[in-house]
């Protein structure tokens, strides 16, 4: 078994070169155009999760018209078993506030946010004497851009772009309609880049290494690296910098504690995995690879054959029941109507096959709900009904 | 064809206009999507998501109220897809509402049942989460109940509130299962800044606002053989009560709202058209009044402009928001209050009656009228001038339960002594009204002439701009008012209360040069109150509208002055305007209020 072993461990993020300066001084010397074709070359996507190309993204805001323009960094890291992003803004800030800079310069914004979560209070004071070691730097080679840290109040809807835009203007953090993007009209309604902290950083990567360094790791669909967040039954719990496309089966033979029974990737709003599907399954993008892909914003939870599966499924519903913005019908009483569900089922007040009804309101809250958070609540609760049936009834 | 689509719908090719929503684009096709959190007064929220359709070629289905339409789009607005969704939807709206239909005061006119009925929701497999909940119901405000066990967290309200009122009475708390419409740190309706205009009840789509009725007070009142009953309709109820009863909005329906209220058992059926008549009177004066100490005795204590005072919601609003400029407000009492005041005073003793045995109702097109009554100062004639203020609604209500048939009633006339009016008082329940009919006697008043618009239509004032503005120039005036000669008597209007904000803001700031501002909390004025028939929307306010404007043309007497029941009333009790008995029955004072 140990010949397919294939987990390649990669050093880009945390690498400490003390070079921002002049990353940034010789990037913004290149066109926008220049810029955004490298991007969209490296093909990277964004890694809070929902992938979508940051290169495009920055180019269709670099596309807007519009008097004002931002940049928002999403560090509002709130997925239940990720924690990657306070890593990165305590020991490499700078990477994220050149890329954030770079971003400025190519998209035209002149401002910029942190929306940090409100747990990670503790980072602000340090990130503020960084950011303006930073603004001083850009002040001497003529770059009009500023960044401001925006502390969340703890609420995981937050993580959601437009949500977080809302509760950045200081109203309530309710997930807005789409369309509009942010794009086109995100913070304050002008044109907005909004990327996690991370994506910011593989960016900082590109724009010093050049996109084909970053493309010739991972695989087709899912380039470059990433960051993942390991827990759970776990030997050595951390976090680790990976390349794309590694099978499950090759992660859980590098950290499982040789009895993992199941993996659940990307967090609550994630997948849960069984053991019998690691072979099959790849962490990265969808994309035409057989077998089963999937995404992450790098979360992996192990769970060794100790663990109830009722328990989890249980956890992670109880959580949505509570941060659920509660605005839409589908996930607010959705969210209810499945954590009630399954104690009825489990006490033996409804029948199994309520589970089955319970699995078609999930892909009616996919289907509806207004946001990714109400859409991605039928992945976990899915994956574990269906794979581990049994656990829910007895 | 640049500003045109061509998409599908249902399989049928359509073209659309650009900018539309998918659901404005099903409705032009006759196609109805059914909604809950829409609302044509209000912003798209799309959090309720019974308008899923499905788009071809989507995995997920789009809100057709948030969705605008794209050249090429197939939509399917009934698939089963979108059956099976929309199904789910309305089922778990029902777990979480207290469904107990029949002990609902909006039971019949509820657009979550209406939606359960079509969809045929015949069980209930979800589980019950009212009773998980320890849902109370707030009924210490004397205008409106709020049950929050009803409550389907559309924001209708809370939209309502901040976008039509600005008043941000309601507002959204809590997150996840606890999320919920309340108030400021959750307190009673009565104890916020809520200025009872209830026109969350109006936008309301199930029972979780609704008016506090006071249907069995009334009854009884009306079978006690002790009490004389006397009942008061406001001009906007006529424009408003046939909806209730199955008409057609715009429907004016005074004469018969007249035989329905005589069948009802009131003992005498009067028009609060009559005091506003009356209020044209006193308000005039004051204005005139005011400009007099202004410009003639240069008497810098006189506060310009002068606001209207006649709608309850607005003058609460003001008491809350502006209570440094309370002195602007006019110190007239509403119709309502002038009217339960002479009641109980100069009616009582033509009719040789004793006050303590009259009990005098109203009936009103608004919630906010309920509170009013309530207010301890609105006690002048010795007792309470006002014991109960019924909606429109409520109205409605009492007709249908008393087995009448309202379209088979002769129109009758108003019973004398304080049933006569003229059209200038019927158009105050209409954005403007108060101002044209203030008009129409003040300028008379002044120059002896009528006012210079054809037909009396002071066109200027009316229409549903949220704010709108229109001077008159006064000119060779009568020799006692010479002072105004050559002035251009500069006038505001403004309805709904964010509308109120932006002209008080200008006031405040000083930069307003208005003489005289007409306030109306709701949008529309009367005729769009808070207690007037569900549903609502611009087309059905703009047909109540034309329906005032019509009964004003085509009555005899169309200036306020004119009344000749106003005129005896001055005769023989209150001698003039803003004389001794006037300031103590029909003028009233202002609460400065916090608004936390």
């Amino acid at each position: 078994m140990a010949n397919s072993y294939q987990l390649k461990r990669v050093d880009f993020i945390f690498r400490n070169e003390n070079d921002w300066e002049k990353v940034l001084s010789t990037t913004i010397k290149k066109k926008p155009q220049e810029l955004i074709n490298e991007l969209i070359s490296s093909e990277l996507k964004g890694r809070g999760g929902a992938g979508f190309p940051t290169g495009l993204k920055w180019k269709l805001t670099s596309e807007a018209k519009a008097e004002k323009k931002y940049v928002i960094c999403n560090a509002d890291e709130g997925e239940p078993g990720t924690f990657k992003d306070r890593e990165i803004l305590s020991k490499v800030p700078y990477k994220v506030l050149t890329a954030m800079a770079v971003c400025g310069y190519v998209t035209g914004a002149k401002e910029g946010f942190i929306y940090l979560r409100g747990e990670y209070k503790f980072l602000e004071e340090e990130l503020n004497k960084e950011i303006a070691e930073f603004e001083y730097y850009c002040k001497e080679i003529n770059l009009d851009f500023k960044i401001k840290v925006f502390m969340g109040s703890g609420a995981y809807i937050c993580g959601e772009e437009t949500a977080l835009m809302e509760s950045l203007e200081g109203k309530r953090g309710e997930p807005r309609n789409k369309p509009p993007f942010p794009t086109q009209a995100g913070f304050k309604g002008s044109p907005t880049v909004i990327n996690n902290v991370e994506t910011l950083v593989h960016t900082f990567t590109i724009f010093k290494y050049g996109a084909k360094k970053f493309y010739d790791l991972g695989v087709q669909y899912s380039r470059g690296t990433k960051l993942f967040s390991v827990s759970g039954d776990t030997p050595k719990p951390g976090i680790y910098e990976l390349e794309l496309g590694m099978s499950l089966q090759d992660f859980v033979y590098e950290f499982g504690d040789g009895d993992t029974k199941a993996v659940q990737v990307g967090g609550a709003s994630g997948f849960l995995v069984p053991r019998k599907k690691f072979k099959d399954a790849a962490i990265g993008f969808k994309g035409k690879l057989t077998g089963i892909s999937l995404p992450t914003g790098g979360s992996m939870m192990l769970f060794n054959s100790s663990r109830s599966m009722f328990n989890v499924l249980d956890n992670y519903l109880e959580f949505f029941r509570e941060e659920c913005c509660g605005q839409c019908t589908p996930c607010r009483v959705g969210c209810q109507q499945l954590l009630l569900g399954i104690k009825a089922v489990k006490r033996g007040d409804k029948p199994a096959s309520y589970l089955d009804k319970l699995l078609r309101l999930t892909e009616t809250m996919q289907l509806t709900a207004k946001c990714g958070l109400g859409q991605s609540v039928a992945n976990s609760f899915s994956s574990i009904v269906e794979n581990f049936r049994e656990e829910m009834i007895y | 064809m640049a500003n045109k689509l061509n998409i599908s719908i249902n399989g049928f090719p359509v073209e659309i206009a650009k900018g539309k929503t998918i659901l404005e684009a099903a409705d032009e096709q006759g196609i109805k999507i059914p909604t809950l959190c829409y609302h044509k007064d209000l912003c798209v929220a799309g959090n309720c998501r019974v308008c899923v359709v499905e788009v071809v070629g989507q995995n997920r289905l789009s809100a057709a109220c948030a969705t605008p339409v794209e050249e090429g789009m197939e939509i399917l607005t009934n698939s089963l897809k979108v059956r099976n969704s929309r199904k789910h939807i309305i089922e778990l709206l029902l777990a979480e509402h207290n469904a107990d239909c029949t002990k609902c005061y909006r039971n019949g006119n509820c657009e979550l049942q209406e939606l359960a009925s079509e969809y045929k929701i015949m069980t209930q497999d979800f589980l019950e989460l009212v009773p998980l909940k320890n849902y109370t119901i707030d009924m210490f405000s004397p205008s409106i109940i709020k049950d929050d066990s009803k409550c389907i967290r559309c924001q209708r309200c809370v939209r309502t509130c901040a976008e039509l009122q600005g008043v941000n009475a309601l507002t959204v708390a809590h997150k996840g299962d606890k999320m919920k419409i309340t108030t400021f740190f959750e307190k009673a309706m009565r104890d916020v800044v809520c200025t009872n205009c209830g026109q969350c009840v109006n936008h309301c789509p199930t029972g979780a606002l609704v008016e506090k009725n006071y249907i069995e007070e009334v009854w009884e009142a009306i079978a006690n053989p002790n009490k004389h009953v006397v009942v008061q309709t406001a001009p906007a109820v006529r424009v408003g009560l046939g909806e209730e009863l199955g008409l057609e909005p715009g429907s004016r329906v005074t004469g018969q709202m007249v035989a329905a209220l005589k069948r009802l058992g009131f003992d005498s059926v009067l028009d609060t058209d009559f005091t506003a008549d009356l209020t044209i009177m006193e308000e005039g004066t004051e204005l005139l009044t005011r400009l007099k100490k202004a410009l003639v005795d240069k008497d810098e204590s006189v506060s310009l402009p002068m606001a209207t005072s006649c709608s309850p919601g607005w003058i609460k609003y003001i008491e809350h928001m502006y209570p440094e400029h309370l002195e602007h407000l006019s110190t007239c009492k509403s119709p309502q209050q002038m009217f339960g005041a002479l009641v109980k005073t100069y009616y009582a003793k033509a009719r040789n009656l004793e006050p303590e045995n009259i009990i005098s109702v109203s009936i009103m097109p608004c919630t906010a009228k309920k509170f009013e009554a309530y207010r301890p100062e609105m006690h002048d004639s010795g007792y309470r001038d006002v014991d109960y203020v019924l909606t429109t609604r409520e109205l409605a209500i009492l007709i249908k339960q008393a087995g009448l048939d309202f379209n088979k009633l002769k129109p009758v006339k108003y019973d004398r002594l304080m049933g006569e009016s003229t059209g200038a008082a019927v158009i105050f329940g209409a954005t403007g009204g108060v101002m044209e009919a203030a008009l129409r006697t003040a300028y008379e008043i002044v120059t002896g002439r009528e006012v210079p618009f054809k037909n009396l239509d002071i066109t200027p004032v009316r229409g549903m701009e949220g704010v709108r503005e229109a001077s008159v120039k006064i000119e060779n005036p009568l020799k006692e008012w010479a002072f105004l000669d050559g002035i251009e008597l500069k006038c505001a209007i403004a309805h709904g209360l964010v509308n109120a904000k932006t002209v008080m803001d200008s006031v405040k700031s000083g930069k307003a040069d208005y003489h005289f501002i007409e306030f109306m909390a709701c949008p529309g004025g009367c005729l769009g109150g808070g207690g007037q028939p569900i549903p609502t929307n611009p087309e059905i306010r703009r047909k109540r509208a034309e329906a005032i404007y019509t009964e004003d043309s085509e009555l005899a007497l169309r200036k306020s002055h004119e009344n000749p029941e106003v005129q005896k009333l001055y005769r023989d009790f209150l001698k003039e305007p803003l004389g001794e008995v006037s300031h103590h029955l029909l003028h009233t004072k202002y609460t400065k209020r916090e608004r936390y």
